[in-house]
C-alpha cells in the first residue's frame, strides 16, 4: 500500500516539476519582462536597474529555484494587463467556476442515474429509444454548438433566461456565491446544463449497462421469487449494487467538467477561472497562463491520485496485483 | 461467397468477397455515413469549382447584399441559396470553403498524431525495456487529461509564443500541432499492442536471424501489420479532431476570421444571433455537425467491422 503510494505521489511530483518548468520557459521566452514591466520608454539605466532587481541574470538555475519557491507560496506576480497579483484573481474567480462544475455535476447525477436506471428496466419501450438515440446525438454535438443552441432557443427567442454573465452573487467574505439568488440561479442553469450534458449522457449510458447486467443476477431473481415490491427490487437490490463503477467514473470525470468549463464559460461570458485563461491568451498575459497552467496540472493530479488511492481500497484486487 | 469455378476469381470478385467490403455493404448506416462523409470532403475539396462565389474575392462581394436571409424566407434572393453573412458574402461559398480548411486541418492533426504515436508506439513495444516504460508512462500521463483542454493549453502557448504580426499567419500549424500532440497517445498505445503480438511471431525471428537491422524489421515488418486498428483509431481521431479545430476557432484561439474554418464562421455567426440573423450561425453549426456525425458513424462501423472478436 505504501509503496504504491509513494510510487504515484513521485509520479505526480515529476508531472509537477514538468508543468512548472514549461511555465517558467513561458516566463523567460515569451516577450521581454522588462518591457511588459516598465513599458517602451524606460531609459537603459532604468532597464538594466529592473534586469538586476528582478534577477534575469542570475544563473538559469538559480532563477528557476526562485520561481519554484514563489510558485510553493501561490506567488506568480503581477497580471501583465490587470496589474494585479494573479494568486488573487484566481482565488476571486474561483468561486464562479468551483459552483458552475458542481450545479452541472448534480444535474448529470440526478438526469443521468434516473433515465439510465430507467432506460435499464424499460429496455423495450419507445421512451427508452428515444432516450438513447437521443444520448447518441448528445455525445456527438461539440459542447459550444449545444450552448448557442440552448442561448437561442432560452434567451434570444423565449426570453426566459440571461444568455450571459454571472448575476445576483451574495458576498459571503470569502466565497461570492450566485447560489442564493433567483436570479443567480436563472443565470447558472444554462451553462450549467450546457457543462452537464456530455456527463449526464455518459452517466445514462454507464448506469444503463450496468443495471442490465445486475437485472440478470440470480440475486435479482431471489429478491422476485421472495415477492418484493418492483420499486424495492430496482433501487434498493439493483441500483446500489451499479454505483460503485459510476462513483469512480464521476471521480475521474470531473476533470472533464473542469476542462469543458474552459469552452462553456466562453459562450456564456461566465467570469470563471476559464474565461479568464483564454482571455489571458489573447493578450499574452503570460503569469496568469502560467498560474492556470500549474493550477490545472495540480488539479488534475490530485483528482487522479485520490481515484487511483480509491481504487486501491475499492479492488482487492490491485492490492494483490502490486 | 460466389459459386466455385473453373476460372480463377477476378480482382473484383475477390475484393466484393473481403468479410469487411461485405460488411460494409451489408450495414446501411455505414453506407450512408461513408457517403455522407465522401459527398462533403468531394463538396469542400471541390469548393473552388461548386461554390456559387468566391468569398475571397472582395470583386464579388457587397456590403448591400449583407444579411439577407435563405432563399425560401421572404426577403431572400434566389442567387444567395443560404443568404449572406454581415459582409454579403454568400453563406453557401463560406460554408464550403470553411468545410474545406476544418477538414484539411483536421486531417493534418490526425496525421501528425498518428506518425507520433505510430513511430513511437512501435519503437516501445519492439525495443521494451526502460525506453517501453518511459514512453508509455508519458501516454498514460497525458491520456489523464482531456484531450480538448491539453489542445486549448499547447495552443495557448504557441500562440504566446509567436510574435503578435505572425500570429494569424501561423494560427493554422499552430493549431494542427496542437491538436496533433494531444491525440499521439492513442495511436501510440493501439500500435504498441499490435507491436507486441507481431514481434513474437515466426516471420520477425526469421528477419532477426537473417541479420536485418532492428529499424528494417519495424518499418518494413512490424509497421504494416499495426495498420488495421490504428485506422480505426484515426477515423474517430478525424472527427475528434475536426470538434477541436471549431472549439479552438470558436473560442477564438484558432483559425483567423480572414480565412474562416466552420469554428470561425460560428463564432462571427453568434455576434449576429441575437438580431435574429440565425442563419450565419445556423448553416456552418449544421454542416460541422453532419460531418463530425457521419465521421464518427463510420468509425464506430469500422471499430465494429475489424474487430476479430465481434466477427
Amino acid at each position: 500500500m505504501t509503496t504504491f503510494i509513494l510510487k504515484r505521489l513521485a509520479q505526480s511530483l515529476l508531472v509537477m516539476a514538468v508543468v512548472s518548468a514549461i511555465s517558467f520557459s513561458l516566463f523567460n521566452f515569451v516577450g521581454d519582462p522588462v518591457n511588459n514591466m516598465v513599458g517602451q520608454d524606460a531609459t537603459r539605466e532604468q532597464r538594466i536597474e529592473i534586469r538586476q532587481q528582478l534577477g534575469l541574470d542570475d544563473p538559469i538555475l538559480t532563477q528557476y529555484t526562485r520561481f519554484m519557491g514563489n510558485i510553493l507560496s501561490g506567488d506568480f506576480g503581477l497580471s501583465y494587463r490587470i496589474k494585479r497579483p494573479v494568486d488573487e484573481l484566481i482565488l476571486e474567480r474561483l468561486p464562479a467556476t468551483l459552483e458552475l462544475v458542481f450545479v452541472s455535476a448534480i444535474i448529470a447525477l440526478a438526469v443521468g442515474i434516473t433515465l439510465g436506471v430507467y432506460t435499464g428496466i424499460r429496455r423495450k419501450s419507445w421512451v427508452s429509444r428515444v432516450i438513447l438515440s437521443t444520448s447518441l446525438i448528445g455525445v456527438s454535438l461539440p459542447t459550444f454548438i449545444i450552448g448557442i443552441a440552448l442561448i437561442y432557443v432560452f434567451a434570444v427567442h423565449l426570453r426566459w433566461l440571461p444568455s450571459s454573465g454571472r448575476s445576483g452573487t451574495v458576498d459571503l467574505g470569502w466565497w461570492k456565491t450566485s447560489l442564493l439568488t433567483v436570479d443567480g440561479w436563472r443565470a447558472i442553469l444554462l451553462p450549467a446544463i450546457t457543462l452537464s450534458l456530455f456527463q449526464l449522457t455518459l452517466i445514462l449510458r454507464l448506469v444503463r449497462a450496468e443495471m442490465m447486467e445486475v437485472m440478470r443476477t440470480d440475486f435479482i431473481k431471489f429478491a422476485r421469487a421472495r415477492g418484493l415490491a418492483e420499486r424495492a427490487i430496482n433501487f434498493r437490490h439493483a441500483l446500489r449494487n451499479t454505483l460503485v463503477p459510476v462513483i469512480t467514473i464521476i471521480g475521474l470525470n470531473i476533470g472533464g467538467l473542469i476542462a469543458f468549463s474552459v469552452i462553456t464559460e466562453t459562450v456564456f461570458q461566465w467570469p470563471g477561472t476559464g474565461l479568464m485563461f483564454i482571455q489571458a491568451v489573447d493578450f499574452v498575459d503570460v503569469p496568469i497562463m502560467a498560474a492556470y497552467l500549474v493550477f490545472v496540472a495540480l488539479l488534475f493530479v490530485l483528482i487522479n491520485l485520490i481515484v487511483d488511492i480509491l481504487y486501491f481500497v475499492v479492488d482487492p484486487r490491485i492490492r494483490l496485483g502490486s | 461467397m460466389s459459386l466455385p469455378t473453373d476460372r480463377p476469381a477476378t480482382r473484383w470478385e475477390r475484393f466484393k468477397d473481403n468479410d469487411i467490403v461485405w460488411s460494409f455493404f451489408h450495414s446501411p448506416g455505414a453506407v450512408i455515413a461513408a457517403v455522407v462523409t465522401l459527398l462533403m470532403i468531394l463538396a469542400c475539396v471541390f469548393a473552388p469549382v461548386l461554390a456559387p462565389f468566391d468569398p475571397f474575392d472582395p470583386a464579388q462581394i457587397s456590403l448591400w447584399d449583407g444579411k439577407l436571409p435563405p432563399a425560401w424566407v421572404e426577403g431572400g434572393q434566389p442567387q444567395y441559396l443560404l443568404g449572406t453573412d454581415n459582409q454579403g458574402r454568400d453563406m453557401l461559398s463560406t460554408i464550403l470553403y470553411g468545410g474545406r480548411l476544418s477538414i484539411i486541418v483536421g486531417l493534418a492533426a490526425v496525421c501528425l498524431g498518428m506518425v507520433l504515436g505510430v513511430t513511437l508506439g512501435v519503437v516501445s513495444g519492439y525495443v521494451g525495456g526502460m525506453t517501453d516504460a518511459i514512453i508509455m508512462r508519458i501516454a498514460d500521463v497525458q491520456l489523464t487529461i482531456p484531450g480538448i483542454l491539453l489542445a486549448i493549453l499547447i495552443n495557448g502557448i504557441g500562440r504566446a509564443v509567436l510574435p503578435l504580426e505572425l500570429r494569424d499567419d501561423f494560427a493554422i500549424y499552430v493549431v494542427i500541432v496542437a491538436i496533433g500532440l494531444t491525440d499521439w497517445p492513442q495511436f501510440a498505445r493501439v500500435a504498441r499492442g499490435a507491436t507486441l503480438v507481431e514481434a513474437n511471431k515466426e516471420y520477425v525471428q526469421a528477419a532477426r536471424i537473417i541479420g536485418l537491422p532492428r529499424w528494417l524489421i519495424m518499418i518494413r515488418h512490424i509497421f504494416p501489420n499495426t495498420l488495421r486498428p490504428v485506422l480505426v483509431i484515426a477515423t474517430i481521431g478525424l472527427a475528434l479532431a475536426i470538434i477541436s479545430e471549431a472549439t479552438l476557432s470558436f473560442l477564438g484561439q484558432g483559425i483567423p476570421p480572414t480565412t474562416p474554418s466552420l469554428g470561425t464562421l460560428i463564432r462571427v455567426g453568434n455576434e449576429y444571433l441575437f438580431s435574429g440573423l440565425w442563419w450565419i450561425t445556423f448553416f456552418p453549426a449544421i454542416a460541422l455537425v453532419v460531418l463530425v456525425f457521419a465521421v464518427n458513424l463510420l468509425g464506430d462501423w469500422m471499430r465494429d467491422a475489424l474487430n476479430p472478436k465481434l466477427r
